[in-house]
């Protein structure tokens, strides 16, 4: 009896494992076959039977992604405005996420349902005077209207709210009755203890502003401020859309930084994720 | 819960309205707290206002006007056209045919990235499973990758000609379709593909669901002699109820607004079978036409609280 309940359970346990490794094969599959393909020339792309291993191992896709199109400059716009967006967020963020979580002054709950109530409205309704303010402002095609929209995202405000309530307020009751002032006790005190949830935030916001596509679409006009997404998404629906090597060279410079910090940093992500899921 | 406010709040009124010295050092006291607080608060909420507030409302006023984008140098160009955009819209054949593709997007797409997520959460949550965190962080990989850079791969996935996915197919003998080309396979195409992506997403916020649950109701069924299935449905499922539903809520709003995939993947074809009302709102800005994107826009955003209202009712706590 017992032993052929441990025999079914071999047998479940061989099952799951044999379905989750599809699944894995299935999901990661895609990324493995663009790094490969992107190091093939144009024609064993497109072989019939394909090939998993380039039969020539080549980098002529990276060498005109390069030279032919902008490529360096779209990298280093990416990562300035996601930089930039990333460290404006933590500073706004945790200010405001203090004032929310442990200060007392008038039109504090009014401040915070307007951020939660933010969360629920599409990009699609403040896009449109998003865009005329801007190029009212004459910030079109610009760095500061790449990233001036995306500085106070509401998801950072709840998020960092969340952590600081778990704050015990003995800590700053402490640090106040020493006579230390208001910013004093956000400087040495509060922030320090906020580093788990600044990690988390500057990590999804850095990603998302990464892989943010819609805002610098429109907003940069010329190529010299076009983004990796932008410039992609460009060259994939231009005359260059049957170059596939050339594409998928692409597809990994996108893909492939955000691939190293996500592995890299990935107990945040999944801290991050699942304390937002559950509140 | 309930008691709190009860008994806080005569507390509070009392303590307001000592003799007058103390009333005043309390009242410098609460402007002080005061000053303090909008001092950390001033530089989020300027922007938020500037950025994010003043736009939504900026939005809903527009869509009440003929708005274009010559107007913008010229403002007395712009009328009040009262309801003119929104009764057009609904009689915008472009229109209707993108909230349809929308919807079946939502309808299909939201119940099989829960569906995945649940099945690879439960997969990965039973007990003494080796690889869990390789599993995991594959799953979890397409989430944090740039949708354009996942478009583009997966386009030439499903190339008709030289894809991987019709070469496979070819392989074993089977003549793929020509699918993102086919107008009943692309739409069906672009689902799955978003499936694949964010499922991951939903699994880690399931998976820390069911790590909440107590281990003893679990081994209280097993000694009632309830079967593993019976566990899931009795157990497992009532007790990840706000979990689901709040993976249902986040990603029905997301789905909704599909914009990415049709744009570099089909353009919104062939004939807009994947056009959705996001890439349609996106065509009338390009065209010009502020008021009645606008206007668009302002119905996508009443769909976003529908549908979050409505899962709340079906899946909410019924009390």
């Amino acid at each position: 009896m017992n032993a052929q309940v441990r025999q079914r359970d071999r047998v479940a346990k061989a099952v799951l494992y044999a379905v989750l490794t599809v699944g894995l094969v299935v999901v990661v599959g895609p990324f493995v076959w663009m790094a490969l393909s992107s190091l093939k020339p144009e024609g064993e792309i497109r072989s019939v039977p394909p090939t998993w291993l380039p039969e020539t191992w080549t980098l002529d896709n990276f060498r005109d992604l390069f030279s032919r199109l902008d490529f360096p400059l779209f990298f280093f716009n990416s990562a300035f405005v996601a930089v930039a967006v990333t460290l404006g967020n933590l500073l706004f963020c945790s200010l405001v996420g203090y004032a929310l979580a442990k200060l007392r002054y008038p039109g504090k709950k009014v401040l915070f349902l307007a951020v939660l109530g933010m969360l629920m409205v599409p990009g699609m309704v403040t896009f449109v005077p998003q865009f005329v303010l801007v190029s009212n402002m004459g910030l079109t095609n610009s760095y500061a209207g790449l990233i001036l929209p995306f500085l106070v995202g509401p998801f950072g405000v709840f998020l960092m709210r969340q952590f600081l309530q778990s704050i015990p307020d003995d800590l700053i009751e402490a640090a106040r009755v020493d006579g230390a002032g208001e910013f004093r006790i956000f400087a040495r005190v509060v922030l320090p203890l906020c580093r788990p949830a600044l990690a988390t935030l500057g990590i999804l916001t850095f990603l998302a502003s990464w892989n943010n596509f819609l805002w610098p679409l429109v907003v940069a006009s010329t190529e010299d401020k076009y983004t990796l997404p932008v410039a992609l998404a460009l060259y994939s629906i231009g005359q260059n859309r049957t170059d596939f090597g050339l594409l998928l060279a692409g597809a990994v410079v996108v893909v492939v930084p955000v691939l190293i910090v996500f592995l890299l940093l990935q107990r945040h992500f999944m801290r991050g994720i699942a304390t937002t899921g559950l509140k | 819960m309930t008691s709190a406010p009860v008994a806080t709040a005569p507390a509070r009124s009392v303590g307001d309205s000592p003799d007058r010295p103390a009333g005043s050092i309390r009242r410098r006291q609460r402007l002080r707290r005061a000053l303090t607080g909008w001092a950390f608060s001033a530089p989020y909420t300027v922007l938020f206002l500037v950025f994010m507030a003043v736009p939504v409302v900026v939005s809903l006023v527009m869509s009440f006007t003929d708005l274009r984008s010559t107007d913008l140098r010229n403002p007395f160009a712009v009328n009040f056209v009262g309801l003119d955009n929104y009764t057009r819209l609904f009689s915008d054949d472009l229109f209707l045919r993108s909230s349809v593709n929308t919807l079946v997007f939502v309808v299909i797409g939201v119940p099989l990235t829960i569906v995945l997520a649940l099945a690879a959460a439960t997969a990965l949550n039973s007990g003494l499973l080796r690889f869990r965190a390789l599993f995991r962080v594959g799953f979890y990989l397409p989430v944090v990758t740039s949708i354009v850079a996942v478009a583009v791969v997966w386009r030439f996935l499903l190339d008709p000609e030289v894809g991987l996915i019709n070469n496979l197919l070819r392989v074993v003998g089977v003549d793929g379709p020509s699918w993102l080309f086919d107008t009943k396979l692309a739409l069906p195409s672009l689902i799955v593909m978003a499936a694949w992506r964010n499922f991951g997403f939903l699994m880690v916020i399931f998976l820390a669901g069911l790590q909440a649950i107590p281990g003893e109701l679990y081994e209280a069924a097993t000694l009632d002699g309830a079967s593993r299935w019976q566990q899931f449905r009795n157990v497992t499922l009532p007790l990840l109820r706000p979990t689901l539903l709040f993976g249902g809520v986040v990603t029905g709003i997301g789905y909704l607004q599909f914009f990415e995939e049709p744009f570099v993947m089909t353009q919104g074809g062939p004939l807009s079978s994947t056009l959705s009302v996001s890439y349609h709102i996106y065509n009338q800005f390009g065209f010009g036409n502020y008021g009645y994107a606008a206007a668009a826009s302002y119905v996508l955003f009443i769909a976003i609280v529908a549908l979050s209202v409505i899962q709340f009712r079906f899946l909410g706590d019924r009390k």
